[in-house]
């Protein structure tokens, strides 16, 4: 797995976008499936950078593995900030009118839609989660 | 992310191109405080948006709640990502979509 560690803060999220979707290139990854990871990757590590390590700082890391018939990918995302698993979290209520929405949960909300596989473990003393996304070749 | 407002007598258009993320959102959120007072209906451009994420959501959801008081808010030109993020997320019941 290759592998990207910044520190967490939300002006390096595009520095990694951009290493990723330059992987994503590599493997001829659709537009759409592109745009969706880039979005699931937003949704990951601004939730990293807010409240991973608040009120201090610390790292995150991004890693990368294709799939082996090169149709989608891994990606791992590892802070070591306090033990915090976003899908324990109760989905929003997307029913409700616009004055009683709050705004939180529609990010992991995204990415629990758009991603084919998506899991968190604490491990070794660091949050991991874990999505898969899938593509098929245009 | 470029955001080009345009003011009409009290109607602003707002274009919109690029990434709508966690790092530009705040820039429209500032541009938005700074030109709403006076619109009675604003209307986004999204021709040249490339996708938005939850940030840029929260942003959408703040100015449609002050709009509708108001002559309400329009989203016109919405790229297929776009409108899979509305829908997900059911956006497309609250939001004004053109």
């Amino acid at each position: 797995m290759k592998t990207m560690t910044v520190e967490a803060a939300i002006h390096n999220i595009p520095q990694v976008t951009e290493w990723v979707d330059a992987e994503l290139d590599i493997l001829h990854c659709p537009v759409k499936a592109r745009m969706q990871i880039d979005i699931a990757m937003d949704e990951i590590l601004s939730n990293i950078a807010y409240y991973a390590y608040a009120p201090g700082t610390g790292e995150m890391t991004v890693g990368f593995e294709a799939l082996p018939d090169g149709h989608g990918a891994w990606f791992e995302f590892t802070d070591r900030g306090r033990p915090y698993n976003p899908l324990e979290n109760a989905e929003p209520d997307i029913s409700l009118p616009a004055e009683d929405r709050s705004e939180g949960g529609l990010g992991i909300l995204l990415v629990r839609k758009t991603m084919d596989e998506v899991r968190y473990e604490y491990r070794d003393g660091a949050n991991v989660l874990t999505i898969r996304k899938n593509w098929i070749q245009g | 992310m470029t955001i080009t407002a345009n003011k009409n007598g009290t109607a602003l258009e707002v274009a919109l191109a690029g990434r709508l993320d966690t790092m530009t959102a705040p820039e429209l959120e500032k541009e938005l405080n700074e030109q709403l007072d006076g619109a009675e209906k604003l209307v986004f451009d999204f021709a040249s948006v490339e996708y938005i994420s939850s940030a840029g959501l929260r942003v959408l959801l703040s100015a449609h709640k002050k709009m509708s008081t108001k002559g309400g808010m329009t989203i016109k030109n919405i790229n297929e990502i776009v409108r899979e993020v509305f829908e997900v997320t059911g956006f497309t019941d609250i939001l004004n979509i053109e």
